[in-house]
């Protein structure tokens, strides 16, 4: 804690039932543990049915909603948040909402001019209605065979298939829904993928160094990115400057497009010709050992104390 | 947009050990599957995956009152090292306990170990080498899956029926192997109430099964954590009261006593007796000075057979409301009828996959193991383990009621994808360690 930080009482929310619980309690216990090495009072709690009364009457001086996953990134709990009057860290409940959502924020940022892979977006119910076999023959022909397939809410790469032929495409779509009831199909851009994290110490949101991610398997799944050793992470990314500021460029416009606060991270893929495509934007990112924003802040010349401190001083302050 | 930093070249993978981890442990990470079981834990959830013991059954002043006396009476000795063996009161008092499954034998053969997973992985660790071969029933105990292939050995699985384990498949499998060139270890086998199944091994197939193992020189490894929780009639006698040196029986007190003091025993011919004892003091020096001398305190002052009585109690009512509530709800499935233990083992529909279905049975507040973990080749797809040892009979109806709507709904998905043909697996939520609680 610097000399001229008070000390706060900070409760950390980790836990949860989605399906990141597991991922959300590690994400929680390293911010806890990092704030509470500069000298403030964490809690760490899992939400139950006790918890808006206990934040009602404890009135913490801030809460950190370490929680992925629904609930915790789709903005339900920020609003009520919100309508208690407490502080907390990270983008507001309407902001959320739009991010948590896919296939809004891909809308958004397109509408903004910039880039992102082709997709559609399909209710379960949509193959009910008109046939699987004819809806998935023209998804075939407009996207082609080299798809991405992903729950159009969630994370981790949970119920996410990469595929190259057509005759994967129906279990992909069904994996996808045993997430949630709304898939995304998106056209795969092959190139460089990058992640960029973006934080607002109280004089504005910056991007931090672009993270570029080689995962051994090919494919940045859920044992990729929660096993120490599956991943290699490349801190700054091996891209030219102009390539890189151009990720950290679209990185930060996509934040503010959104309308999203103090933390985030954009997910990028960079093409041959060296233009960033938006795939999806993360208002609470992995804080976890093996993710990416951490490394990113450390490559940036900050500690994850100091970092996480200041973001609770904004909220507070922003609060106030 | 190439490379430019010469620093940058290998990356930071945030292990430096990576390349130094030993082969077999390859594929002991971090999980989908495994990660999806994190939710279990959380009270909105019906969790009918763990195989945890009723401990709420145990009056806890029993345990309290022996601990008292432990500590007053022995305090010295139970906070200090003690035998690599066991304590010899409690190796005498463990003969009482096997003797109720028909087993005859000397303290001296017995070798307490921390629980007896920890027996299990002794016994792995003095016969299995890279390579090697170990039978199972197919479906098998998961972690004991897991610990063969920690040391590099192969499980291939005998096919099981509601009378346990099938003597002609067991033949099949050791002419088939041995055709092969290939070196079987042993036998491992649960052949009361067994894990995953809930079936027990008829007499019969017990005296066949030992004859066909000591044709072939095979050891059997028996392990019998269930064997005296029988809902009402005794299963058949072990399989170490027939045979003496062909037989290694594992023991529990985690199922009749509470796992926390995590005691279990191998009883083993003479000369693998001398190997494990040193094999246990090379892994722990000695197993719990302190939880032996509260068990046998436990075993020498209480009426542990009338507290083994009330176990067997709660668990044939939550077997029966389980059995009832898959009556109800999912009366086009079939499932096996356990007399004792702690599991029931659901056949779904041949397209269903319970592995590809899990995740939306989190999302309904409902956990189950599938039964891909109970196989090492990952078969098993359309079976489910289910638990009725830990929760409350209401809690498993409202969980079999939570699990007719995931299957429902899985089945109507899959009808729905019906048309576009066979649905090819594009992602492996691999089995790679298991998960939490699956006793």
């Amino acid at each position: 804690m610097s000399e001229d930080t008070t000390p706060r009482t900070v409760v950390v929310l980790a836990g949860g039932i989605s399906h990141e619980r597991d991922v959300s309690l590690r994400s929680g216990r390293r911010v806890a543990d990092a704030l509470a090495q500069r000298g403030h009072q964490v809690m760490v709690r899992d939400p139950d049915a006790t918890l808006l009364e206990f934040l009602d009457e404890s009135r913490p001086d801030v809460v950190w909603p370490a929680l992925h996953g629904a609930s915790g990134e789709d903005g339900a709990l920020r609003s009520l948040l919100d309508m208690l009057g407490i502080a907390y860290v990270g983008s507001q409940g309407k902001s959320s909402r739009l991010a948590w959502q896919k296939p809004t924020a891909k809308v958004l940022v397109e509408r903004a001019g910039l880039s992102t892979p082709r997709w559609v977006t399909l209710p379960r119910d949509t193959f009910r209605e008109l046939g699987a076999t004819q809806v998935l023959a023209r998804v075939l022909d407009s996207l082609g065979s080299d798809l991405v397939v992903k729950p159009a809410m969630g994370g981790s790469a949970l119920g996410v298939s990469v595929i190259e032929s057509g005759d994967d495409l129906p279990r992909a779509v069904v994996d996808a829904y045993t997430y949630g009831e709304v898939a995304l199909i998106e056209h795969r851009v092959r190139g460089v993928e990058v992640s960029v994290g973006i934080i607002d110490l109280g004089d504005g949101a910056f991007a931090l160094p672009v993270v570029e991610i080689e995962p051994r398997s090919g494919v940045y799944s859920y044992e990729a990115r929660y096993n120490a050793g599956e991943t290699s992470f490349y801190t700054p990314a091996r891209l030219s400057d102009d390539v890189a500021a151009r990720a950290q460029t679209v990185a930060l416009e996509t934040y503010n497009i959104l309308g999203l606060r103090h933390i985030s991270r954009i997910d990028l893929i960079i093409d041959e010709a060296g233009v960033p495509w938006f795939l999806e934007a993360n208002v609470l990112p992995g804080l976890t050992e093996t993710s990416m924003v951490p490394q990113a802040i450390l490559a940036a010349g900050f500690s994850l104390g100091s970092v996480y401190e200041k973001l609770s001083e904004v909220a507070i302050a922003e609060s106030n | 947009m190439s490379s430019q930093n010469p620093l940058q070249q290998s990356g930071n993978n945030l292990d430096p050990w990576y390349s130094s981890y030993a082969a077999r442990t390859a594929g002991l990470a971090a999980s989908e599957v495994r990660a999806l079981f994190a939710v279990a834990s959380r009270p909105e959830v019906v969790s009918l995956a763990g195989g945890m013991p009723a401990v709420s059954a145990l009056p806890q002043e029993l345990v309290i009152d022996s601990m008292n006396r432990v500590m007053r009476e022995q305090g010295s000795v139970a906070l200090q090292y003690g035998s690599g063996q066991g304590v010899p009161k409690l190796r005498e008092q463990i003969l009482d306990v096997m003797a109720m499954e028909g087993i005859k034998a000397s303290a001296d053969d017995v070798v307490i170990t921390t629980g007896s997973q920890h027996a299990l992985e002794l016994v792995s660790k003095l016969f299995l080498d890279p390579g090697d071969v170990v039978l199972a029933e197919g479906p098998s105990y998961v972690t004991a899956i897991v610990i063969f292939r920690s040391f590099q050995a192969e499980t291939h699985h005998v096919a099981m029926d509601e009378h346990g384990m099938i003597p002609e498949s067991l033949r099949e499998n050791i002419a088939r192997l041995k055709a092969d060139g290939r070196r079987i270890k042993f036998l491992y086998t649960i052949p009361s109430f067994q894990n995953p199944a809930g079936v027990t091994l008829t007499w019969e197939r017990r005296v066949e099964i030992l004859q066909i193992a000591r044709e072939n020189d095979i050891l059997v490894l028996e392990d019998n954590p269930y064997g005296l929780l029988h809902f009402d009639a005794p299963p058949p006698p072990a399989l170490r009261s027939v045979e003496e040196e062909g037989v290694i029986y594992l023991g529990t007190f985690s199922k009749t006593l509470a796992p926390g003091f995590r005691v279990g025993w191998a009883l083993a011919p003479h000369a693998i007796r001398e190997k494990l004892i040193l094999a246990n003091e090379a892994a722990v020096l000695s197993p719990s000075s302190f939880s032996q001398l509260v068990v046998s305190e436990y075993l020498d002052t209480i009426d542990w057979r009338a507290q083994v009585d009330r176990f067997r109690g709660v668990y044939r009512e939550r077997k029966e409301a389980m059995i009832g509530a898959l009556t109800e709800y999912l009366p086009n499935l079939s499932w096996t009828d356990p007399q004792g233990g702690f599991y029931v083992w659901l056949t779904l529909p041949p397209h269903l996959n319970s592995k590809q279905m899990l995740p939306r049975a989190v999302k309904e507040l409902v956990a189950y193991t599938p039964g891909t973990a109970f196989f090492a080749d990952g078969s098993g797809g359309n079976n489910i383990r289910l638990s009725f040892c830990y929760p409350t009979p209401d809690a498993i109806r409202l969980g079999i009621r939570r699990l007719q709507n995931v299957i429902n709904g899985e089945i109507d998905l899959l009808e729905t994808f019906a048309a576009t043909g066979p649905l090819h697996t594009v992602r492996d939520r691999s089995y790679s360690a298991p998960p939490p609680n699956l006793d």
